[in-house]
């Protein structure tokens, strides 16, 4: 049996080869598939590798709470806030926290800056000394905004590198005036680039002390802003959470299940962002295997038409004694190493589209192809190939050797 | 000792409604070592006489002994191997493969029967040296002349020493140079003690035989041994 299967290899592959353009394009349904297939996986699993990258730079032990309104809320003109009140509540009532800072986005039109005839727009926001931890930032000049600053409302600045070279800064900005608004404030620190993440550039922010900010967009009595927190022991992760949310609701005096705030994690957001991710690939999984479907039919197709065409062959090698699983084995191997082989070029397309595609993307690792993919796009194309080959060669097989040595 | 045997033998095609009886009744031996000729005119029976003689048909009614075992109720895998073994077909239109060599074309029997590969070329090439054909082992059949085509078929009937060489107008699409050079490799092999059956509607063909069989409607008209 080895050596029938050995003999059946080596005839197929001659077979193969002696037809080659046409199995070229017999294999083309199967090396589109398994291209898209590779291709797809090496996109998503980077583009997955990115996303918790990035959540990650928040630090798995962050926690964000952020005010939400449900739209129907919206509608009857509610809006809801975490409030600075709310800061100093969880600040002081919730125990496990190593830092804790408030963030104040701009909000309206308060995002352009100017320097000398330059002018630019950038994410402002305010916030304390601590969001240096939790936004990873480091100084490359100057320094990071101080809880002095914050105490006494300095006009002072920090940007980053983008928003530097937009306003034609010097290489070190420290000690330069530019106006946020209609405000004048010096800049004491340049922070190091952090890079591109999905094309968005990490660069392009101002940051104030908190208090600056609050002047700045006028004093509201009070704003909605941002709760940023990292938290001593990861394992108090949920507690913390559970915790700040039933704080929050007594708070807000809230009596329905509905809360106004959200309490979010960064595996939370890894989590969600995964499940879309995950149904992606289904999506897409269910149209690449269309496509290796029709590939499969294509082969089936083209083998019915090899057997026809070799009748009088499958007659010689009957006649000279090939007994039916001698036959069938030829033209099984020919159609299973059909779609192998095109299951291996698709491979090498798809490595090619996905490393081609994470290169044009800013941000992106380098195409990763993991191993069960590939073991995956080998296994269906195999699967494929004995699936649509069995029928051609059960008829070659079971041709009477009378007929098909009469075949012209 | 007959080496082949067929008893009562009829063979009958269903053709439509109509069935047509091709051989009726046939009973005849052959021995080791003949040298045979079945003729007859065209529908007379004997291409389906070289089908049920060659185990590539089996028979309506009756027996076929070939080498002591009754071949007529074999499986389509069993008359293969019996086809392997003990037949060395050559067709009147070579049937050789296209797309392989002389020597490969002569190996091709003997991969059927599980032989190695070193084994396989060494039997080939000996087997085409046989048939004079030594110094055209690696062409394809589209490259060589008529007869040369021919004697590679006879190189791969050979290669597995078979107990009978079943030829089929062997000369028929040959010109009457190369059929005389033909028919002299036969009568060689005959002299070598080769069984050789050759079917043929050709009587200048079938005068090479030491026994012409002539069938005529399915039956056995005339049996007769050339004398010496």
């Amino acid at each position: 049996m080895m050596f029938d299967i050995y003999e059946s290899l080596v005839s197929a592959l001659r077979s193969i080869r002696a037809h080659g353009f046409r199995s070229f394009l017999t294999t083309l349904g199967i090396i589109i598939g398994v291209a898209a297939v590779i291709a797809m996986v090496a996109i998503i699993q980077g583009f997955s590798y990115s996303v918790n990258q990035q959540l990650s730079g928040l630090g798995s032990n962050s926690l964000t709470v952020q005010s939400y309104t449900p739209l129907s809320e919206r509608l009857q003109g509610r809006i809801a806030r975490i409030s600075t009140d709310d800061l100093d509540l969880i600040s002081r009532r919730v125990e496990g926290i190593a830092s804790i800072t408030p963030v104040l986005y701009s909000q309206g039109g308060l995002n352009q800056i100017h320097y000398g005839s330059q002018l630019t727009s950038a994410q402002i926001a305010g916030t304390t000394y601590s969001y240096q931890d939790v936004g990873r930032l480091f100084a490359k000049y100057g320094r990071f905004i101080s809880d002095i600053d914050n105490v006494t409302r300095r006009r002072v600045a920090v940007i980053g590198e983008s928003t530097r070279n937009n306003l034609a800064l010097p290489e070190n900005p420290v000690g330069e005036f530019i106006k946020v608004g209609d405000e004048w404030v010096r800049i004491i620190g340049l922070m190091e680039s952090r890079g591109q993440i999905f094309g968005q550039d990490q660069d392009n922010f101002l940051l104030l002390p908190f208090s600056t900010m609050r002047t700045l967009i006028g004093n509201q009595i009070q704003p909605d802003i941002f709760i940023q927190m990292s938290v001593s022991e990861l394992g108090d992760l949920e507690e913390i959470r559970a915790r700040i949310t039933t704080l929050l609701r007594n708070a807000h005096g809230l009596t329905t299940e509905d809360n106004d705030f959200q309490v979010q994690s960064s595996e939370q957001l890894a989590d969600t962002v995964n499940t879309i991710l995950g149904s992606v690939t289904l999506v897409m999984g269910g149209i690449v295997g269309i496509s290796l479907l029709v590939g499969g039919i294509g082969i089936m197709n083209i083998m019915l038409v090899s057997v026809t065409e070799r009748t009088r062959e499958i007659g010689i090698c009957k006649a000279i004694g090939a007994k039916r699983h001698q036959i069938l084995l030829q033209f099984l191997f020919e159609s299973l190493l059909l779609c192998l082989l095109g299951g291996f070029v698709g491979l090498l397309i798809g490595y090619g589209i996905g490393a081609a595609a994470s290169a044009a993307i800013p941000g992106f690792p380098s195409a990763v192809v993991p191993f069960w993919a590939v073991i995956l796009a080998f296994g269906f194309s195999a699967a494929v190939g004995l699936i649509f080959g069995i029928m051609p060669a059960a008829k070659a097989a079971n041709l009477d050797p009378i007929e098909a040595l009469r075949y012209e | 000792m007959a080496l082949l045997e067929i008893q009562k033998l009829s063979k009958e095609y269903m053709m439509g409604q109509q069935s047509l009886l091709a051989l009726d009744n046939v009973s005849l031996g052959i021995g080791k070592n003949e040298y045979v000729a079945i003729t007859g005119s065209s529908g007379s029976g004997k291409s389906t006489m070289l089908n049920i003689l060659g185990c590539l048909d089996k028979p309506t009614a009756g027996k076929y002994i070939l080498n002591d075992k009754d071949v007529s109720e074999l499986n389509p895998d069993e008359l293969a191997e019996i086809r392997n073994r003990e037949i060395g077909f050559i067709f009147q239109s070579f049937n050789l493969l296209p797309r392989a060599s002389a020597l490969a074309n002569v190996m091709q029997p003997l991969i059927y029967r599980g032989m190695k590969q070193k084994d396989r070329k060494k039997a080939a090439e000996q087997a085409l040296r046989h048939v004079g054909l030594g110094d055209r082992m690696d062409h394809l059949p589209n490259q060589l002349s008529g007869g040369q085509r021919q004697r590679v078929a006879i190189a791969r009937a050979l290669v597995t020493k078979p107990s009978i060489l079943l030829a089929d107008e062997p000369t028929g699409n040959l010109d009457s140079r190369t059929t005389i050079e033909i028919m002299k490799l036969f009568d060689e092999l005959h002299a070598q003690n080769q069984t050789i059956i050759i079917v043929t509607h050709e009587p200048e063909i079938a005068d090479h035989c030491h026994r012409i069989i002539r069938l005529e409607d399915g039956h056995v008209a005339e049996d007769r041994m050339k004398a010496a």
